[in-house]
């Protein structure tokens, strides 16, 4: 059990009449590349928003590192050590690439009090800043408005942010949105190579990529676990193929 | 296109030059008109900081003008009367002396700012612009019934309020004054947006989740934002309480506030001299349409709708070329 990072236990949480999720339990453990997957509405953008602590959680704890981190702000749990990365690119569009991931670095550095000296000359943010973007292939486009951005440039830069913390686990959600096929392969590729830096939950639609990728997958289904185990597991899982992927499939 | 950085000296130039050849053509109304100008710019260079950067549209900023109006009155009225402010358990002495003035005008501004920031930064979008609305009609209406300070007639100061080594009296020297508070503003402004505190509160306002993503609280950035933008605001009051050498309830008015706001938009939202482009033209237009028509708000009106409608960035986007912030 040491080994593990970032675990919930019987994390449930209604809206309404709804149980959008009931009783998950899934751990993370370092250097994995654990996936989510399940049909829309099984209730994985609500689990992430209880994980990163946009959404309070009915019931159920959230550990990282070993801390309780349920009751914890969105930001606490990011000063914890928890990297997340949006669906839908949050990036603050008028400003500059390098400006976006200097936010993160200055959210790393946990002093964002300081009120003469201009964001770009610091140092120490500058380098923290243009080594993740060097890494997502960005640094040739530092100065642009982000808005000015491919949509793939945009998932890049998300992951760029998400660098710049540092963080003990990575949650990224649907990191693939909508790229194409080479998108894909790319980003594919590149979370390859970050999962020895830090394990990732990964909540994805793109199948290929989580059979590529991933160490291990919990199949979510109306709010619940139905299955965790690695990849070989899961194809052959009957359950799975009924209520997931489909009979026949 | 114009590099903003040219206009952005030209404006200033602009604005020192006009006083200037009025000092040469004895002219001492106009500047007596720039330094009203000078004022309400840094009024508003006060409101864009919070407005601007932090895309806090705040319909309450009068109270910091007005509290700085009154910070400077109820000091100088207790001067002028010989009689000390008497709180019960506190004498305090009037005074006449624009460092304790614009000391304290600042200090009341600024925690009138986190009171109120406090209490409406829960609250966002129309409801943030009611609230801060509502707090302007309640000290606009305490002004108005506190008699012992004119009430609704306001209160008169006779001798414009003194700094050392200068006569305020003389126009031209009040003005410089006044501009030099400005620059102060402008520059305060210059180094925050371009700080690590300024490029989070700007990335606060555009996506707020991003920012608790990276372990920073919206919130307290953004309060921080609303007390340094009423505490520049509050010392403007003093100011343009000076200059009038009156302080009323007008100075709480919740038309002042949307005032503030309407020459932020005129000269461009968050752009670092919009404020100053806005309240030059406003002041203009109100000294030479003023003097043909009681009604040269109607032009104003005009000018504004151009703008929003075609020009979001403001006279500043215009001659850059490029629009401002969204807010």
């Amino acid at each position: 059990m040491s080994d593990v990072i970032l675990s919930t236990r019987n994390l449930s949480r209604s809206f309404g009449a709804l149980k959008a999720t009931r009783n998950i339990s899934i751990d993370l453990r370092a250097g994995e590349i654990h996936a989510v997957i399940g049909p829309n509405g099984a209730g994985k953008s609500t689990l992430i928003e209880q994980i990163s602590g946009g959404l309070r959680s009915d019931s159920g704890t959230v550990h990282l590192v070993g801390r309780d981190v349920s009751a914890l702000s969105t930001q606490a749990r990011a000063r914890a050590g928890l990297g997340r990365t949006f669906q839908i690119s949050a990036l603050a569009m008028e400003d500059t690439v390098l400006e976006n991931a200097l936010l993160g670095a200055l959210g790393q550095s946990g002093r964002p009090w300081r009120f003469w000296r201009a964001a770009g000359e610091d140092r120490d943010l500058r380098a923290r800043a243009t080594a993740a973007l060097e890494r997502v292939g960005l640094a040739g486009v530092a100065d642009q408005v982000t808005a000015s951005l491919s949509h793939g440039q945009r998932r890049q830069l998300e992951v760029a942010v998400a660098l710049t913390l540092s963080p003990r686990a990575f949650v990224m959600d649907e990191p693939m949105a909508g790229l194409g096929a080479e998108g894909s392969r790319v980003m594919t590729d590149f979370l390859d190579g970050l999962r020895g830096e830090a394990p990732i939950l990964l909540v994805e639609h793109d199948m290929d990529a989580v059979f590529a990728l991933a160490d291990r997958i919990s199949v979510l289904v109306y709010g619940q676990v139905i299955a965790t185990g690695t990849v070989a597991e899961i194809r052959v899982s009957r359950e799975v193929k009924e209520a997931y992927l489909g009979e026949g499939a | 296109m114009i590099g903003e950085r040219y206009i952005n000296g030209l404006v200033l130039a602009g604005f020192l030059a006009v006083p200037i050849w009025a000092l040469a053509m004895d002219e001492p109304f106009t500047i007596t008109l720039a330094t009203r100008a000078s004022v309400l710019a840094m009024a508003a260079v006060g409101l864009n900081i919070a407005l601007g950067i932090g895309g806090l549209v705040s319909l309450g900023h009068a109270v910091f003008f007005g509290l700085g109006g009154y910070a400077m009155g109820i000091l100088a009225h207790h001067a002028q009367t010989h009689a000390a402010l008497d709180l019960g358990f506190l004498a305090i002495e009037g005074s006449r002396s624009m460092p304790v003035i614009w000391i304290t005008a600042v200090t009341v501004s600024a925690l009138a700012a986190l009171l109120i920031g406090l209490l409406s930064l829960r609250t966002t979008g129309v409801y943030f612009i009611m609230i801060t609305l509502a707090f302007g009609q309640m000290f606009f209406f305490f002004s108005i019934s506190w008699s012992a300070y004119g009430g609704e007639d306001g209160l008169s100061i006779y001798v414009r309020n003194g700094f050392p080594g200068l006569d305020t009296l003389v126009p031209i020297q009040f003005f410089g004054l006044c501009f030099t508070a400005l620059c102060a503003a402008l520059l305060l402004h210059w180094r925050l947006r371009a700080s690590p505190f300024g490029m989070a509160l700007n990335a606060a306002r555009q996506v707020p989740r991003r920012v608790e993503t990276v372990g920073l609280n919206p919130m307290r950035l953004k309060l921080l934002a609303f007390v340094v933008s009423g505490a520049v605001t509050g010392l403007a009051g003093a100011l343009f309480a000076d200059l009038n050498r009156f302080v009323s309830p007008t100075m709480f008015s919740w038309q002042l506030s949307g005032e503030l706001i309407v020459l932020i938009i005129i000269g461009g939202v968050g752009r670092l001299m919009g404020p100053v482009i806005g309240a030059a033209l406003f002041v203009a237009l109100e000294h030479f349409l003023g003097g043909l028509t009681d009604f040269w708000h109607v032009w104003l009106g005009a000018i504004l709708l151009l703008i929003v409608l075609f020009a979001r960035g403001g006279l500043i986007g215009i001659l850059t070329g490029k629009d401002g912030p969204r807010v």
